[in-house]
C-alpha cells in the first residue's frame, strides 16, 4: 500500500484528540448557571425524594458511566460535610423525562438547586471539589 | 446486550481497560498505515469477545493479566466492567464498519470508521477518557425517541 491517505488520517486524529482531550477534560465538569424556564427548577415529586434543608445535589448516573463512582463519593462527601445539604443519585435510564427536560447528554450531569429546588448551577461532566463547594455555598447564601 | 451479571457487577483493575485500549491504539495505527482489512477485522473480534465474554477474557485483559499486571502492585481501587465493556461494543461497531469498507474496496469508509476507533482508543489510553461511554446516554435518548414514533 503506498496510498498515504490513511497514515495522514491517523496523525492528524493523534493531534486532534491530543489538542482536544485535555481541554474537553477540563472543560467536562464546569459548573455552570443554571437552566432557564423548563430546566429551572426539580420537585421533589419529580426527583422522588426531598429537597435539603439548605441545598440539593443531583446526579444523573448510568450504569455505562465510567467516571459517575467517582463523582458520587465526591458529592456523598461534600453532601456529609455540608449540614442541610443532601445528595440524590438519579438513574437516568430510567428517568428519560427528567434528562429530556433538563437536557442531559452526558453523565455524570450535576445539578445544585438551593432550598426551593431552584437550579443554581450545572455541570455536565465530573465536577471538581472545589467548584462544588463554591456552588452549594451559593445556593445556600442566596 | 444481555446484562448476565445484573446485580452483581464485575469489577475490573482499571489498568486493564487502559491497556487494552493502548494495543488497540496501537493496532488502530497499523490498520490506518498499511489499509489492512483483515487486521481491522481481527481488532473487530477482539472488540467482540471484550464486549460479549468480558473485557478479561478478550485476549488483551489476558494479556494484560500474564505480562503487565503481575509487574505492577495492587490496584487502588476497582472499577466496573460495564461501562469499558459498553465502550468495546461501540468499537465493534466502528470496526465492522471499516472492515467492511477496506474489503468490499470503500477504502474512504475504511479509514472514516478506523479514525473514529482511534480517536476513542487514544483518548482512552493517553488521558483515561472513556469516549465510548460518552455514547450510552445519547443511545438510549435516541432509542427512546425512535420508539416513541
Amino acid at each position: 500500500m503506498s496510498d498515504p491517505t490513511g497514515l495522514i488520517v491517523a496523525v492528524a486524529v493523534l493531534a486532534a484528540a491530543t489538542a482536544f482531550g485535555p481541554a474537553r477534560a477540563r472543560s467536562g465538569g464546569r459548573l455552570r448557571t443554571g437552566g432557564r424556564g423548563d430546566a429551572s427548577r426539580l420537585l421533589p415529586a419529580e426527583l422522588g425524594a426531598a429537597l435539603g434543608e439548605r441545598a440539593t445535589l443531583v446526579q444523573f448516573s448510568t450504569s455505562r458511566c465510567a467516571a459517575c463512582p467517582g463523582t458520587r463519593r465526591l458529592l456523598a462527601d461534600v453532601a456529609a460535610v455540608t449540614p442541610g445539604v443532601r445528595l440524590v443519585e438519579i438513574d437516568a435510564e430510567t428517568r428519560l423525562d427528567l434528562v429530556r427536560r433538563l437536557d442531559v447528554m452526558r453523565t455524570p450531569t450535576v445539578f445544585v438547586l438551593d432550598r426551593t429546588g431552584r437550579v443554581v448551577r450545572r455541570a455536565s461532566g465530573a465536577p471538581a471539589r472545589a467548584d462544588v463547594v463554591a456552588a452549594v455555598q451559593l445556593a445556600t447564601t442566596d | 446486550m444481555s446484562d448476565r451479571t445484573a446485580g452483581v457487577p464485575v469489577r475490573l483493575d482499571p489498568r486493564g481497560p487502559r491497556f487494552a485500549a493502548l494495543l488497540t491504539t496501537l493496532v488502530l495505527l497499523l490498520v490506518l498505515a498499511t489499509g489492512s482489512g483483515v487486521l481491522l477485522a481481527c481488532q473487530a473480534l477482539v472488540f467482540a469477545l471484550g464486549a460479549v465474554l468480558g473485557l478479561r477474557s478478550s485476549p488483551y485483559g489476558w494479556l494484560f493479566r500474564w505480562l503487565v499486571r503481575p509487574r505492577l502492585g495492587p490496584p487502588r481501587d476497582l472499577e466496573d466492567e460495564r461501562p469499558p465493556r459498553f465502550a468495546q461494543a461501540v468499537g465493534l461497531g466502528f470496526a465492522v464498519i471499516g472492515a467492511a469498507g477496506y474489503l468490499s474496496g470503500a477504502t474512504w469508509l475504511g479509514i472514516a470508521a478506523s479514525a473514529a476507533a482511534l480517536a476513542a482508543a487514544f483518548s482512552n489510553a493517553a488521558f483515561g477518557y472513556c469516549l465510548g461511554c460518552e455514547v450510552y446516554l445519547l443511545a438510549i435518548r435516541g432509542r427512546a425517541r425512535l420508539s416513541q414514533g
